[in-house]
């Protein structure tokens, strides 16, 4: 990065109150995504992928309370006022993963599209469902004009979900936080979806925090990979690097994980235990009870990420792992 | 799959398709005793509307020779202890007996949606002052309330619409705030809070616009109880004045002629009453239930 970045996401703590007790979910989030760049934030679920993105979107849920700082070009977003708040939305936009859950069935899509626009921008209603049907054609809907008079239930996810990549970028936003785009949709769709929503980012210069589950994905559209583990970033680094080679070990074991297509295996490695969140991570590194490299110290004191080799690592012996976290020797 | 090929069949056909019998439009899942009700109402309701101008003779037209004088010629239901012609009586006062009860739902409606919608969004503190407010309110029965504020204002139809249009609302309320906190927290809302819309209008157009089917329901339950309270109160002296036709005030007025042995005032007046609330209320039960259905 060597402009100042459009996105500056730093200490940032969420606690959810779950029956009655405060959960913590996110811990020590920092990361931070230039104008136009894209990042890809990475985990298994419940480790608080999409809660940063919510956090990031103000859209967490009643009663959580959010500690370290949000800031967009500059500005703190937690501080925002509810009008300035409204006025921030058309710089950020976000395609959720359930994009039929995230519709209302009763609106149509033409109504879905364009109420943003004409209400807080203040654009003519023709004129702003001239603008959806271009984007509507930019996705690969042709039809724009029958699409927007219809409901969601006669669209497919697939078709749906490209509709929602539509309205994100109808008020041309600077940032667009993409929460599993196409874990809902079929893997030809899923293609599709994808390659629609990196050639749209690249023409439009905007910046993306991408989503998933999917590491592949992950390195194909976006510059940079974080690794989250139980509401914390465990490892930030360049995509390319991130597969061959790893700096902690829990992306060494996800990485380990994925089947490939080179290779036969009688069964897939695997990461020993369950995923923790955030609030049953144990005291000292959260990964400890299910590392193949902890040692008693681990639990003791919970690393800080540190600079190692042009990534950022939050593990206390990265330095003496580094070069033995080769894929095939994870898992016990 | 190719998405351009997925085109959802026509609501119409399926509906045909699946269930053959007759339906309304608004009344689909509500079978014949939803369709039967239906047209009760909308006869009550037109007798409401045009009951006062079809009067055979004039309602309130004393002449104490004819008291109690049975059916005759064209006086098809005879005449009251006054006098007055029995079926322009009813005719005349379906008017009112109709109105009382819309009013009220009209009102309790918008009062209890409103809270019910505006304690859902904000919860938090404001949650549990409505809902500490509205608990409060449930101890006043109905017919308590129309007396006190009869008391405030003098007795007559407006004090007893405004007494149980604030009655009710706790109920309302109290159901349709669960129904709004449930649609809260669903993912659309969510999306297009983060399109920027603001929350009055997120509520307005689209949370209460899926509240509907249990507004509807709710509604056609609340008009059922609101009438045979209404007439309760008129009942006893409290809602619409006499002379003024009104069925509940009928059944009143007509409760010395009981007592005489011509008890038809009242048992005509209590049966049309009867009528209109059975089948309100099993129109309501139908709507009730084709909204959980939904919502399921």
């Amino acid at each position: 990065m060597t402009t100042d970045p459009l996105l500056v996401v730093d200490g940032l703590r969420v606690h959810l109150p779950v029956g009655g007790e405060s959960r913590r979910v996110l811990d020590d989030v920092s990361f931070s995504i230039g104008a136009g760049e894209a990042l890809a934030l990475v985990g298994e679920s419940g480790s608080g992928k999409s809660m940063t993105a919510r956090a990031i979107a103000r859209i967490l849920p009643p009663g959580a309370v959010v500690t370290g700082s949000i800031r967009f070009d500059g500005t703190d977003v937690a501080a925002l006022s509810r009008s300035a708040l409204r006025a921030w939305r058309s710089d950020v936009a976000v395609v959720f993963q359930d994009a039929r859950a995230h519709t209302n069935p009763v609106r149509s899509i033409g109504d879905f599209m364009t109420e943003a626009l004409v209400t807080n921008a203040g654009v003519p209603a023709k004129q702003a469902r001239e603008r959806a049907v271009r984007l509507l054609d930019d996705v690969g809907i042709a039809d724009g004009e029958r699409r927007l008079r219809q409901y969601p239930h006669e669209l497919s996810g697939g078709l749906l979900q490209r509709v929602m990549i539509a309205t994100a970028l109808l008020t041309e936003p600077k940032l667009l936080l993409a929460d599993e785009p196409t874990t809902a949709l079929d893997v030809t769709t899923q293609a599709d979806v994808v390659g629609i929503l990196d050639e749209l980012r690249r023409e439009r210069n905007m910046a993306l925090l991408f989503i998933t589950h999917d590491l592949e994905l992950a390195g194909a559209m976006c510059d940079r990979t974080a690794v989250m583990y139980a509401g914390q970033l465990v490892e930030e680094r360049s995509s390319s690097v991130l597969h061959d080679d790893p700096l902690h070990p829990y992306s060494a074991g996800l990485v380990a994980a994925r089947p490939r297509i080179d290779a036969v295996a009688a069964r897939l490695a695997a990461i020993p235990g369950r995923p923790r969140s955030a609030y049953e991570a144990p005291p000292g590194c959260a990964f400890t009870d299910r590392c193949v490299h902890a040692e008693p110290d681990c639990e003791l004191t919970r690393p800080s990420l540190a600079m190692l080799d042009g990534g950022l690592v939050r593990c206390h012996r990265a330095q003496e792992l580094r070069g033995r976290l080769s894929s095939l020797e994870v898992g016990p | 799959m190719t998405d351009a090929a997925v085109a959802a069949p026509n609501p119409t056909e399926s509906a045909g398709a699946v269930d053959r019998s007759f339906a309304l439009p608004g009344l689909r899942g509500t079978g014949s005793v939803g369709h039967v009700s239906a047209i009760v109402i909308a006869v009550a309701v037109l007798l409401g509307v045009v009951g006062p101008w079809i009067t055979p003779h004039a309602p309130n037209d004393v002449d104490l020779s004819r008291a109690y004088l049975a059916a005759s010629g064209d006086h098809y239901l005879g005449f009251d202890s006054q006098g007055r012609d029995l079926l322009s009586r009813l005719l005349a006062g379906a008017r009112t007996t109709m109105l009382g009860p819309s009013v009220v739902v009209l009102l309790g409606m918008t009062f209890g949606t409103v809270l019910a919608v505006a304690s859902a969004w904000r919860g938090g503190r404001f949650d549990t002052i409505v809902s500490a407010v509205l608990n409060a309110l449930f101890a006043f029965p109905a017919i308590v309330l129309a007396i006190l504020v009869s008391v405030i204002i003098q007795p007559g139809l407006p004090a007893a619409t405004i007494a149980l249009s604030i009655a009710y609302t706790p109920y309302i309320a109290r159901v349709l705030r669960s129904a709004a906190l449930r649609e809260r927290s669903r993912d659309y809302i969510a999306a297009l809070e983060v399109q920027g819309l603001g929350a009055v209008r997120i509520c307005v157009r689209h949370l209460v616009r899926n509240l509907v089917p249990l507004i509807v329901a709710q509604a056609t339950i609340l008009f059922g109880y609101a009438m045979v309270d209404l007439a309760a109160i008129s009942f006893i002296g409290l809602g619409v004045q006499p002379p003024q036709a009104d069925w509940g005030v009928m059944v009143g007025t007509g409760q010395s002629g009981v007592l005489q042995g011509y008890p038809l005032e009242s048992l005509a007046s209590a049966l049309c009453i009867i009528v209109v609330v059975v089948a309100v209320n099993l129109l309501g039960e139908r709507l009730t239930d084709r909204a959980n259905e939904a919502n399921r």
